[in-house]
């Protein structure tokens, strides 16, 4: 067994023993802050979950996501990712790390100067596809999320709810094992709203592990799924098909 | 990296410059006026400081010998000077040759009547041209210790003059050249900043996706490279264009000033201004772009 083959059985055991997800006591200070963002957050997320993580404004839940896109390290505690600790990470590493995690933001955050097609095929090119199998990969995404007729269209010209459908072709196209999705309605109307959750539930269906971030009870309690409630930096419940009930 | 990869990178940073017309202008702009205005200060420094090196060729120390020295003793001295630091070219002037030039100048067709013998017998001399005339004092002084030597002739003042203006040109020239080239730095790595900072977020998606430092800093490195590149080409015609037309006017309008001043050639100042300006307008091209977007990288 070569050492690369080592790495990867560790991986994957540590991935059955822990969870795709593991935060083990996690606690997050912004030194400009004066309370700890996130505070001794324990929390294990199994492969193929889907997951909600709602909490009013101030929470943690976007510092959460930070920490599994290893954008931030913890102040304490450990947060493993796909059986890898961000904290040993080098910054060379962070790239590969994060090609195996989709992520979709409020947002958007489209290249804003690009087409549909070059926008999902972006992802295809970082990892060096060749160009066959991407001219195969990006229209069969874009036929799962129902835009295989605007690939050619400038993302600037689409509407929010197909903007967002991009961006989730973006960051599926490289079939990741997560999928982190960060207030991905909350630009959004209801109908469109709805398109992205029946979306998502479906690539959770097919094997991917689906977090999602929000604060709109009306989703979470609808779709009876896992349900991890924040506040204050702290989990107050974890249930499955739990439901929430804003406070804002 | 692979061809297709380095094609692609190669392609967005061609497509970046076009897409962000203004900025691609701004900058193109603003690498060319900071390079046409040195490249046109050079070539006026290049040509002060050629037409004082031509002055300075001109200025000669003049040795002349005791009566007792042999001509074996004037030969090796000769060979000595040319060994010297100082010495450029000697020059022995007989003083037959002496006189068969002055006589006749002095006297007319027939200086010898009245001479029977030569009147500058024993006039003979080394003339020493030398490297720099700031090095005469040095000569002179080790002129002044030579046992065969009787004489020597030197202008303190053409050489202290000379030296002085050289010097001031050398340190007045060099300041302004550093000044311009503070600013051309500052203003274009300002220029290339801006553009890159307003793309910031681009970059930011980017690295969320997964996309490594370099593929992201690939198209902004290659189109500040192209835009130094373009920066430096516009202003390197300009001044070529023009110099030869300056150059053409003095030497044919001004017939007086160019037979007694020598100007460098275009080939002369591209020598040294084409290297300088491309290797600085690319150089800060690159270097601009390479350490403004690495800020935005830390995502």
């Amino acid at each position: 067994m070569t050492n690369k083959e080592k790495r990867k059985a560790a991986r994957d055991q540590f991935i059955e023993e822990n969870g795709i997800i593991f935060l083990d006591n996690v606690s997050m200070n912004y030194p400009e802050k004066g309370n700890p963002a996130v505070k001794n957050v324990t929390l294990r997320i199994d492969k193929g979950e889907f997951v909600f993580i709602v909490g009013d404004s101030g929470s943690g839940k976007s510092t959460l996501i930070k920490l599994l896109l290893r954008e931030i390290l913890p102040t304490s505690g450990d947060v493993f990712v796909m059986g890898q600790n961000t904290r040993k990470l080098r910054h060379s590493q962070i790239p590969k790390f994060r090609r195996n995690l989709g992520v979709v933001f409020q947002d958007f955050r489209l290249l804003k100067d690009r087409n549909v097609y070059e926008n999902v095929a972006f992802a295809q090119r970082i990892i060096e596809v060749p160009s066959r199998e991407m001219r195969r990969n990006v229209p069969s995404i874009l036929s799962m999320v129902g835009l295989a007729g605007k690939y050619k269209a400038n993302v600037r010209k689409l509407s929010g709810g197909e903007q967002q459908r991009v961006a989730l072709a973006r960051a599926l196209v490289n079939k990741p094992s997560v999928l982190l999705a960060d207030e991905p309605t909350g630009n959004l109307d209801p109908n469109n709203s709805w398109d992205i959750m029946d979306l998502l539930a479906e690539i959770n269906e097919q094997g991917t592990t689906v977090i999602v971030v929000t604060h709109s009870p009306t989703i979470v309690n609808s779709m009876k799924k896992r349900v991890v409630a924040m506040k204050l930096g702290e989990i107050i419940s974890d249930e499955q098909e739990g439901e929430y009930i804003n406070e804002d | 990296m692979k061809i297709r990869t380095f094609l692609y990178t190669l392609w967005q940073g061609i497509r970046n410059m076009f897409k962000n017309g203004w900025y691609t202008l701004a900058s193109v702009a603003t690498i060319g006026a900071c390079l046409f205005l040195l490249g046109m200060f050079y070539s006026i420094v290049s040509n002060a400081q050629h037409i004082l090196y031509t002055v300075e060729e001109g200025v000669s120390v003049t040795v002349f010998f005791n009566e007792d020295v042999t001509d074996a003793q004037i030969d090796a001295f000769g060979q000595e000077l040319l060994q010297r630091p100082e010495v450029r070219d000697v020059v022995f002037h007989s003083d037959e040759e002496i006189w068969a030039t002055f006589g006749p100048s002095y006297f007319g067709p027939d200086y010898q009547e009245g001479f029977p013998e030569n009147p500058l017998k024993g006039e003979h001399n080394y003339e020493v041209f030398l490297r720099a005339v700031s090095l005469q004092d040095q000569l002179v002084g080790w002129l002044q210790t030579k046992p065969e030597v009787r004489l020597v002739r030197y202008s303190e003042v053409t050489a202290s003059t000379l030296s002085g203006f050289n010097l001031m040109l050398v340190y007045v020239s060099g300041a302004i050249i550093l000044i311009l080239l503070a600013v051309s730095i500052f203003l274009i790595s300002n220029t290339v900043r801006v553009g890159i900072s307003v793309r910031s977020e681009e970059i930011g998606i980017m690295k969320y996706i997964g996309a490594t430092d370099f593929f992201v800093r690939a198209p902004f490195v290659l189109e500040g490279i192209m835009i130094g590149l373009i920066g430096a080409v516009i202003p390197l015609a300009l001044i070529y264009y023009l110099y030869d037309y300056v150059l053409n006017m003095l030497t044919t309008r001004f017939e007086m000033l160019s037979s007694m001043l020598s100007f460098l050639t275009v080939a002369e100042i591209f020598n040294v201004l084409v290297p300088l300006s491309v290797g600085m307008a690319v150089g800060m091209g690159f270097l601009g772009s390479f350490i403004t977007v690495r800020k935005y990288l830390k995502v």
